[in-house]
């Protein structure tokens, strides 16, 4: 019987052929832990009798979410990963090298075929290599920390098959908005999304990985899709490792399929404050915003940078507007530096904060204050979610974001992009 | 596990934020704290409402969101007995198992807020005492079954040294 991608990469990693409904313990390749979830994974570690943690290799904690600390609480919290992470001998990523979801992939640890678990529901980001990656909690993370393995029930699959191209001023993040809005918040609920397609191939490596990182907006376990040139040639910068990639079979069953046209695409956004109340562009617009946020493990990447510059190079944000920018990662940073970007952006008027998580989890960098509007390139708008439940969240590409930060109210990119 | 209250509604979509919201989870790892603030956004008043042993009853997707275990937590040291809903979001639901907390699987429109429960798992019953009815709850998978039994995930690593749910 035929396989789906994650059959194929739970099959290898339990070393015997599973189907969806399975429930399988598979070794694990990589583990995550950032600094809301770590604590409480130190605590269950302690709590579970662990004494090392089962590879040092494959391990890092990242601290993103609150960095650098804004507060006496969460400084204690990071020195307790700090020091964790340092009697134990694995990786910390410190403040400033940014977001555990680009920082992974830049590790080079994680590739096509590849099984990572992380204590953030975003970890399903690594699908954007062919790996499957999921979300755990911290006690999860514990067990996985000291024996290098996990149980799963292998999920069923739901193809997405996205034919043609997305039109100029339309994105990955349109496109996966507009997905989440079809099928709704619990539409791919415990499956394993896999992406395929014209629409996936023409995609940049940023916009898959922002694909993958919005599957759990649906439900899912995983977003996949399958390695290819630009896939390989994306981790030559970062590893010379060899990876085993997982192809769907021709034969291979799925619970779901739907198939679109993402040809005639307009903008989308996500209104407060659920991802999947979503709209065309058109019908938001006009709509006053206070603060625009670029960044987070959804769009904080070059490429997002880039769009972003390219509309706001030469001009200024409009003067009523706070625009939050936050590079994905230090590598991020650095490249967007060498391009002019964080120039023409600083010049148009960003405040560019530290790598990380910037703003989108309400800690800091940018809480809104009571019936404030915010778009944001992030990927929930949940009430309260950047600290305030008050204020507003729209979620949009970084174009839209850009185009609206100019104007002062939620605007149509297109008519910004050459 | 058997388990009496009062029934708290809530409607669909309930997300980790909403249980929990990241402002407060940073902070601390003080459980009894995060309780005082569990559902806030939703019911500003929901923590001073609850007695020791009631039930937040839900509709589908509950627990969507975050993987942040302080979710389940809060909802535990909140003295909230079990969880009930049509459908549970997969990390929340694995978090639960994991921590103690009951999760039960069951159509909640035959539940109205206000309406006392006895919640008998190992009966696989609920029975609204108010209405007089009995409602079925759909079982738990074996592997599930097992760490529960053993008291969670972090019991069952110091009872086995690690997985043993063959």
């Amino acid at each position: 019987m035929g396989q789906t991608i994650i059959e194929k990469i739970l099959s290898a990693h339990s070393g015997q052929q599973v189907y969806a409904n399975d429930i399988v313990v598979a070794r694990v390749d990589f583990i995550m832990g950032q600094d809301g979830t770590s604590p409480l994974a130190i605590r269950a570690f302690e709590d579970m009798g662990g004494r090392d943690v089962f590879d040092r290799e494959r391990v890092a904690f990242v601290i993103d979410h609150s960095a650098p600390s804004p507060n006496e609480g969460v400084s204690a919290l990071h020195k307790l990963m700090r020091e964790f992470a340092r009697a134990k001998g694995f990786r910390l990523y410190d403040i400033g090298e940014g977001v555990c979801h680009q920082l992974i992939p830049e590790s080079g640890m994680v590739g096509p075929g590849s099984l990572v678990i992380g204590a953030d529901s975003h970890t399903c980001t690594y699908g954007a290599l062919n790996a499957f990656s999921t979300g755990v909690g911290s006690t999860d993370l514990a067990g996985g920390l000291i024996s290098g393995r996990m149980w799963f029930k292998v999920p069923e699959s739901f193809k997405f098959a996205l034919h043609g191209v997305l039109p100029p001023g339309v994105y990955a993040k349109d496109l996966i908005l507009y997905l989440i809005g079809d099928v709704t918040a619990d539409g791919a609920t415990y499956m394993s999304a896999e992406y395929t397609g014209e629409a996936v191939a023409a995609m940049s490596m940023e916009g898959r990985f922002t694909m993958a990182n919005m599957a759990i907006e649906m439900g899912a376990k995983a977003g996949l899709m399958e390695a290819d040139e630009k896939t390989f040639r994306w981790l030559d910068r970062f590893t010379g490792r060899s990876f085993n990639p997982a192809s769907p079979d021709a034969d291979a069953v799925y619970a779901r399929v739907k198939e679109y046209d993402v040809s005639r695409l307009e903008p989308q956004v996500a209104r407060p404050h659920r991802v999947d109340n979503v709209c065309p562009v058109g019908e938001v617009a006009g709509t006053p915003i206070q603060q625009a946020v670029i960044g987070t493990c959804t769009n904080g990447r070059l490429e997002d940078l880039r769009i972003a510059a390219g509309i706001l190079r030469g001009k200024k944000i409009n003067p009523e507007v706070r625009l939050i920018v936050a590079p994905a990662s230090k590598t991020v940073y650095l490249d967007a530096m060498r391009e002019g970007i964080i120039q023409d952006l600083v010049e148009a008027g960003a405040a560019v904060v530290t790598p990380g998580c910037g703003p989108c989890v309400g800690t800091h960098n940018g809480v809104p204050s009571d019936g404030e509007n915010v778009i944001s390139t992030a990927n929930r708008n949940f009430k309260g979610r950047m600290g305030n439940s008050k204020a507003f969240i729209y979620l949009a590409s970084p174009a839209t974001v850009a185009a609206s930060a100019l104007t002062g109210m939620i605007t149509d990119p297109r008519e910004f992009v050459k | 596990m058997r388990f009496r209250g009062k029934a708290h509604k809530f409607g669909n979509d309930v997300n980790t934020d909403y249980i929990i919201s990241g402002k407060y989870k940073f902070k601390t790892l003080d459980m009894k704290e995060l309780a005082r603030h569990v559902m806030e956004d939703l019911d500003p008043d929901f923590y001073g409402k609850v007695s020791r042993g009631d039930f937040i009853v839900a509709g589908t997707n509950f627990g969507c969101g975050s993987s942040r275990e302080q979710a389940p937590l809060a909802i535990k040291y909140a003295d909230v007995s079990a969880v009930l809903a049509k459908s549970f979001a997969r990390i929340f639901y694995r978090n639960c198992i994991n921590t103690g907390l009951p999760v039960v699987e069951c159509d909640t429109d035959l539940i109205e807020g206000g309406d006392e429960l006895e919640v008998d798992l190992a009966g696989g019953v609920i029975r609204n005492l108010s209405r007089g009815i009995d409602i079925p709850i759909k079982p738990l998978p074996g592997v599930m079954i097992k760490i529960l039994n053993d008291g969670g995930l972090a019991a069952h690593f110091r009872k086995h040294g690690g997985f043993n749910l063959d």
